[in-house]
C-alpha cells in the first residue's frame, strides 16, 4: 500500500491505495465518483476521460500513484450551484447523447479541448474528440453541441 | 484489467532514478507516460516488480535550442512537442508527427523518450527522429552516452539502451528550411500507422516496414544521384521486411511504402 495525495474536484484527499490501482478505479471505488465510465479498458474509447491538471487523459491508463500531487477533475466537478456546466447544457440542447454511456468522457474531452482552443472549427472538434467513441449518436450532434458551447462563450 | 502487483517509486532527479533502478535490480522498469507500458501490464504481457517513475523529473522536461541543435527532454509529452514553437520552426516534421500520435488524451500522457525507448516499429516519433538524423542522450551508472539515432534501434522493440540506463534527451538538427513530408496511413481513429513515411532533407524513414523503424536507403540514394521522385519512390520498399497482420499483408505494405514515399516527397518540395 502507498499513500496518494490527490485533489479531486477541488478537494484535497489523502488515501492509502495499492500501487497498481488505476485512476479510474480510484475515482469510482475510493472516491465514490461514478460518472467516469470504463468502456474498453484499452485506452481507445475515451469514456474514462478526466482532466489531470486541466489536460484530458484516459483514466484507465493512469495510475492513481502517478496522479499523486496533482489535480483531477471529473464530470461531477463541473457541477455548478446555478445548474449545468455550459458544455453539459449544450449536450442537452443539441441532443448530443442517446444512451449516455460515452457522455461523461465526451464532455470532459470537450471541456479540455475548449480550454486549449476556445472556438474550434467543425474539423477541429472532430479531431479534438478523436479519442472518444460514441456508439449511438453518429457524432453530428456531439460536434454541434461542442460548437454551441464554444460560441456561447462560457465554456 | 488490473496489472500484477508492483511497487511504485517516483524519481526526483536523473541521479535518483539511476540509483532507484540499480537498487531495484532486474525486475525494475522505467515508467514515463505509461501509455505503452501500462497497457502491456494490464494485459500481463509485462509484470515488473518495481516501476521507477521518471515523468516528473524537472530536468527531463522542455525544449531548448543551441548551436543549430534542438534538445528535447525525454519526458516532454507528445502534446508539448507538437505545440513547441522551437520544434515547429526548427524541426517541423517532428512537431507534425507528434501531433498525429494517437489522440489528444494519449498525447497529453505519452512522452518522446518513452516512444523512442519503446521502439515500436509502427510508431510515429521514431521514424520522425530517424528521418531528421537525430540522436539521444542516455545516462547510466557508467555515465552519459550520446547515441546517433541510426545506431539506436536494435531489433523488434529493442534499443541500444542498457539495463538501468535512462534516456534523458532527444536531439534533432534545427533546420527551419529543410523540405519535409510525413505520410501516415491508418484506417481507424487513434491508431498506429499501417505504414508511415517520414522524409526530411533527403533522408527517408519508414514505419511498420520491418522489425525496427528503417531508412529507405535505395530511394535516398536514387534521390542523391538525381533521380526524380517517381523513380526514387519506386524503390522505397527495397531491403525492407514488412509483416502481415489484420490490417495489411506484406505485399500491400510494400505498395503503400512506395505510394506514401512518393506523396511524402511531393509534399516535401
Ligand atoms: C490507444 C493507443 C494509441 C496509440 N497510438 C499511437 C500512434 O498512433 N503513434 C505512436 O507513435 N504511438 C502511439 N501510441 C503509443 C504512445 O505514443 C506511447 O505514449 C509511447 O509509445 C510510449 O511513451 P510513454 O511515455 O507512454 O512510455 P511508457 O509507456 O511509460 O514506457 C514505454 C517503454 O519505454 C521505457 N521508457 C520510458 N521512458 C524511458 C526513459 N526516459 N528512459 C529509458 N526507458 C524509458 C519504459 O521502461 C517502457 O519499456 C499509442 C498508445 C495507445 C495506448
Ligand atoms: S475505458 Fe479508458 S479509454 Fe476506454
Ligand atoms: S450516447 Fe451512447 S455511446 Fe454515445
Amino acid at each position: 500500500m502507498m499513500r496518494v495525495d490527490i485533489t479531486v474536484n477541488g478537494r484535497a484527499r489523502a488515501d492509502d491505495v495499492e500501487a497498481r490501482l488505476l485512476l479510474v478505479h480510484y475515482l469510482r471505488d475510493v472516491c465514490g465518483l461514478r460518472a467516469t465510465n470504463v468502456g474498453c479498458d484499452t485506452t481507445s474509447c475515451g469514456s474514462c476521460t478526466v482532466l489531470l491538471d486541466g489536460a484530458s487523459v484516459k483514466s484507465c491508463t493512469v495510475l492513481a500513484a502517478q496522479a499523486s500531487g496533482h489535480e483531477v477533475t471529473t464530470l461531477e466537478g463541473l457541477n455548478r450551484s446555478d445548474g449545468l456546466h455550459p458544455v453539459q447544457e449544450a449536450f442537452r440542447q443539441e441532443h448530443g447523447l442517446q444512451c449516455g454511456f460515452c457522455t461523461p468522457g465526451m464532455v470532459m474531452a470537450a471541456v479540455g479541448l475548449l480550454a486549449d482552443n476556445p472556438d474550434p472549427s467543425e474539423d477541429e472538434v472532430r479531431e479534438g474528440l478523436e479519442g472518444n467513441f460514441c456508439r449511438c449518436t453518429g457524432y453530428h450532434n456531439i460536434v454541434r453541441a461542442v460548437r454551441a458551447a464554444a460560441s456561447g462563450g462560457r465554456a | 484489467m488490473i496489472p500484477a502487483p508492483f511497487d511504485y517509486v517516483r524519481a526526483a532527479s536523473v541521479e535518483d532514478a539511476i540509483r532507484l533502478l540499480s537498487e531495484a535490480g532486474e525486475d525494475a522498469k522505467i515508467l514515463a507516460g505509461g501509455h505503452s507500458l501500462l497497457p502491456m501490464m494490464k494485459l500481463r504481457l509485462a509484470a515488473p516488480a518495481v516501476l521507477v517513475d521518471v515523468a516528473q523529473i524537472p530536468d527531463l522536461h522542455g525544449v531548448a535550442e543551441d548551436e543549430g541543435e534542438i534538445t528535447i527532454g525525454a519526458a516532454t509529452t507528445h502534446a508539448a512537442v507538437a505545440a513547441s514553437e522551437v520544434v515547429r520552426r526548427g524541426a517541423p516534421l517532428l512537431a507534425h508527427a507528434a501531433g498525429l500520435v494517437g489522440d489528444p488524451q494519449i498525447r497529453h500522457r505519452g512522452t518522446i523518450g518513452g516512444s523512442l525507448a519503446h521502439a515500436d516499429p509502427a510508431a510515429d516519433l521514431p521514424v520522425a527522429v530517424l528521418a531528421l538524423g537525430g540522436a539521444v542522450t542516455t545516462v547510466g551508472r557508467q555515465g552519459a552516452r550520446r547515441i546517433p539515432i541510426d545506431d539506436f534501434f536494435a531489433g523488434y522493440f529493442e534499443t541500444a539502451l542498457r539495463p538501468g540506463e535512462v534516456l534523458t534527451a532527444v536531439h534533432v538538427p534545427c533546420r527551419p528550411h529543410a523540405a519535409w513530408g510525413y505520410q501516415k496511413f491508418a484506417r481507424r481513429a487513434n491508431d498506429w500507422a499501417i505504414v508511415g513515411v517520414a522524409a526530411n532533407a533527403g533522408r527517408i524513414a519508414l514505419a511498420h516496414m520491418a522489425s525496427t523503424p528503417v531508412r529507405a536507403s535505395a530511394a535516398e540514394q536514387a534521390l542523391a544521384e538525381g533521380a526524380g521522385i517517381d523513380a526514387a519512390a519506386a524503390s522505397a520498399d527495397a531491403g525492407t521486411d514488412p509483416g502481415d497482420d489484420l490490417h495489411a499483408d506484406a505485399e500491400y505494405r510494400r505498395v503503400l511504402a512506395r505510394v506514401l514515399t512518393k506523396r511524402a516527397l511531393l509534399g516535401a518540395r
